[in-house]
């Protein structure tokens, strides 16, 4: 917005002729145009980034023929689903049918307002900035009840329900395991938490408290997983029982802004996940903050995010689906207990003077640990390769 | 039904106003739902995520197999016996042509009943793995699913390279079979085994059977009894994974499969209670195995055997002299039973009856369907396999 009004004060006579709260609202109007411009963007490329890795772990190609690789297929995908026709079915009650989406697009897209891309690349710092991304999480449960009703379907009124439920409940332990990441830093801004976390990988939160704080993490993230409705936890669109869910009447671009807030959602909780343990914008080395004297905090923090968008992705396409009680089992029995445990045992360590800063051991266990799961990783990758490249090699011959 | 009992709505075909209490809805799943398998209808009565009653519907596919098969000679009929059980076509021409030879007293030459047997095995295999990759993708789990299908299609390819066909064969005829194997389908179908057991066995198992999830969604889930089972005629897979071990082809030989060395799979209830949904897939996954364990001795018979022509028992005119007949054989989904009546004078059956494994298995349905959730009631039809081609004929 900066950048803007000082790109307005280029233009000869603008100063003097526009008033300054004219030239404010209309850098700010464009700023958010621009921001809600890349956000929307994104999911074309979370879509694209899917559908081929699911064609990957299920032995097939994926999207081949619209353009080189199918880059082209999502936003062929786009603009089919915007001029598809919107359809209302004849029951549905109008205005909260409209409504309903906008709501969970809005929600979805609010949590970017503070999530922190540098120390300077934010929307806003809230001082309680940790605390509005959960409540605005939660705006988006209000759209897709709305949805369930408004649609006059008793499928998506079973979605509309099962994901009030859900999303209800999995709030509880994410706030709670949100509760030790601001013990530790002592704030809930998030410009704060991440500043808590940098000077490299040991410093992040995963590992403060070892090995307690991974199990927070572990909790978040699997709180996270159920807030965005992805499998294991996808009851309130289970497809193979709710036909689609809350958005089974829904058509055409309404279905696409369905669509968008799911994608925006899973990234911005990623992003979340990353700035409350995986140190943000912070590079696990201070050495790789700046590249040839530039922030590169955003790259990072992108990076993490994506990361874990990936993790997202591979549980989609390994694990089936929990079922309700099951579902509230694993919530109020399993997390819950967890996260208040975690609460009590580094409240308590924090009180004491000769572990407030962490366990004596927290810097040797961050590097070992990420190396290893890395190694792992890289050598599965490797054998998976070798192995595709023997089968078609076979296949060849 | 006596004429003194009032008529209820029971009697009816869908569940009235008055049956439902407050905080009940009635939810009509299907014919057009994505895992009723087909154009099943369910209407449940749920309070909640709870079913209190369920009731399917069944009728949507139907298209007077039984009625046509009146009004086309004797061989006509197998292409209609493809369409029953679409899944799994080999195996329902199967049983007709062993009904078929059985009234006009042809038994084929071992070569044919060995390519019977292994086109049987191999079919028995391509359905599992629809059944079970579907199983899975009801239960939310997508990759399996396609996994399965690939693996299928080999075995589709090996079909379509005898006789022409993908699905739907018209491959076994009264007293032979339409096509020699071609040169080289050993050595394919070796390959086929092979990778069966290498890749797909252990895989299924690591990423779907083995899976915690699966086990809670399906162990303890829809149990079905030994005694209901057998009360309901349950056969194939859903009888033995409800513990009683019943295998046509163990008990009551055909083809040749007196010949052959495999074990018949039980459900054991690893995880819970003997007959759950959890029982019921793992015996189609183990037979899958003991299907393939066949085909290979097959292969190996077949490489024995003198080379005899395939259609060489096959009448040229089929007018069995008046009788009736009633043979089955153990189809994929389990004992699939022909009742054929000639009355000497046509080329036409007289008629024809199918007992169906589907139908039997869905009418146990609505006993186990009570007091579960939502979710339960797809793993549910799922895990009783049905196909509608079979059930509503």
């Amino acid at each position: 917005m900066d950048a803007l009004l000082r790109l307005f004060s280029l233009i000869p006579g603008w100063d003097q002729n526009v008033p300054a709260w004219a030239s404010i609202s209309l850098a700010g109007l464009l700023a958010a145009g621009l921001c809600l411009g890349f956000i929307s963007l994104g999911p074309v490329g979370y879509v694209y980034v899917e559908r081929k890795l699911a064609g990957f772990m299920q032995d097939r190609l994926g999207p081949m023929r619209v353009g080189p690789w199918g880059l082209l297929q999502t936003i062929a995908d786009t603009i089919k689903l915007l001029f598809k026709e919107a359809i209302f079915p004849a029951a549905v009650n109008r205005p909260l049918f409209v409504v309903a989406p906008c709501l969970v697009v809005i929600g979805a897209f609010m949590g970017f307002a503070v999530l922190p891309f540098s120390p300077t690349w934010q929307g806003t710092d809230l001082d309680v900035g940790a605390f509005y991304v959960i409540a605005i999480g939660s705006l988006s449960t209000v759209g897709l009840i709305m949805a369930g009703w408004a649609s006059n379907n008793k499928y998506a009124l079973f979605g509309a329900m099962r994901s009030a439920a859900q999303i209800v409940s999995y709030e509880i332990p994410a706030v709670m395991s949100l509760i030790v990441v601001v013990m530790i830093a002592g704030s809930l801004s998030l410009q704060q938490i991440v500043a808590a976390q940098a000077g490299g990988l040991h410093n992040w939160f995963l590992w403060k408290f070892f090995p307690l704080n991974v199990i927070a993490f572990l909790v978040f993230f699997t709180a996270t997983l159920a807030e965005c409705n992805r499998t294991p936890f996808d009851i309130p669109e289970a497809e193979s029982e709710l036909v689609a869910g809350f958005h089974t009447e829904y058509s055409g671009f309404f279905f696409a802004m369905f669509f968008l807030a799911e994608y925006t959602e899973m990234f911005v909780a990623s992003a979340m996940v990353s700035v409350l343990f995986l140190g943000g914008f912070a590079a696990p080395l201070p050495v790789l903050q700046t590249v040839a004297g530039f922030d590169i905090g955003p790259v990072w923090l992108i990076a993490k995010a994506w990361a874990l968008v990936f993790v997202h992705m591979w549980l989609r396409w390994t694990l089936p689906r929990l079922r309700v009680d099951q579902l509230m089992h694993v919530a109020w029995k399993v997390l819950l207990p967890i996260a208040l445990f975690l609460i009590v045992v580094i409240g308590g360590l924090l009180t004491a003077p000769a572990t407030a800063g962490g366990f004596p051991w927290d810097p040797w266990f961050g590097w070992p640990l990420t190396a290893l799961l890395c190694g792992y990783l890289m050598l599965t990758a490797l054998r998976a390769w070798r192995w595709h490249a023997r089968q078609v090699r076979e296949a060849v011959a | 039904m006596s004429a003194t009992r009032p008529i209820t709505s029971a009697d009816t075909v869908g569940w009235r106003i008055d049956d439902i209490g407050p905080d009940e809805m009635i939810l009509s799943m299907g014919p057009q739902h994505p895992s009723t398998h087909g154009v099943l209808r369910i209407e449940l009565i749920t309070d909640g995520e709870l079913v209190r009653d369920a009731r399917p519907h069944i009728g949507y596919l139907h298209r007077c197999f039984e009625k046509h098969c009146e009004n086309v000679d004797y061989p006509g009929v197998i292409p209609y016996t493809d369409r029953l059980d679409y899944v799994a076509s080999m195996g329902n021409s199967l049983g007709y042509c062993l009904a078929v030879e059985k009234l006009l007293a042809i038994e084929p030459s071992p070569y044919v009943q060995t390519i019977r047997v292994i086109m049987a095995e191999l079919q028995r295999i391509a359905s599992h793995c629809v059944a079970i990759g579907t199983y899975g993708m009801d239960l939310g789990a997508f990759t399996p699913f396609l996994h399965l299908l690939r693996d299928r299609e080999k075995i589709l390819d090996v079909f379509e390279w005898t006789c022409g066909a993908r699905l739907l064969y018209n491959y076994n005829w009264v007293g032979g079979v339409s096509h020699d194997v071609p040169e080289g389908f050993v050595k394919a179908c070796r390959e086929i085994v092979s990778e069966f057991d290498q890749i797909t066995y252990p895989e299924l198992v690591n990423l779907l059977i083995g899976n915690k999830i699966f086990i809670s969604r399906t162990a303890g889930v829809g149990v079905v009894s030994r005694e209901l089972a057998i009360s309901y005629d349950l056969t194939g897979p859903n009888l033995r994974g409800s513990g009683v071990k019943y295998d046509l082809r163990k008990d009551e030989p055909y083809s040749g499969y007196e010949n052959y060395t495999f074990e018949v799979p039980v459900g054991e209830g690893q995880y819970g209670p003997k007959g759950s949904c959890f029982d019921r897939n793992w015996v189609r996954v183990v037979e899958m195995k003991e299907s393939a364990r066949i085909v290979s001795q097959a292969l190996d018979r077949l490489e024995k055997l003198d080379k005899t022509d395939v259609r060489e028992k096959v009448p040229k005119r089929v007018k069995p002299a008046k009788g009736e007949v009633f043979a089955r054989s153990e189809a994929a989904r389990g004992n699939l039973g022909y009742y054929v009546v000639a009355d000497g004078t046509a080329v036409n059956p007289y008629r024809v009856k199918v007992k169906s494994p589907c139908f039997t298995a869905m009418s146990a349905f609505h006993h186990v369907a009570r007091g579960v959730m939502i979710a339960d009631i797809i793993a549910l039809i799922g895990s009783f396999d049905v196909v509608l081609g079979e059930i509503d004929r």
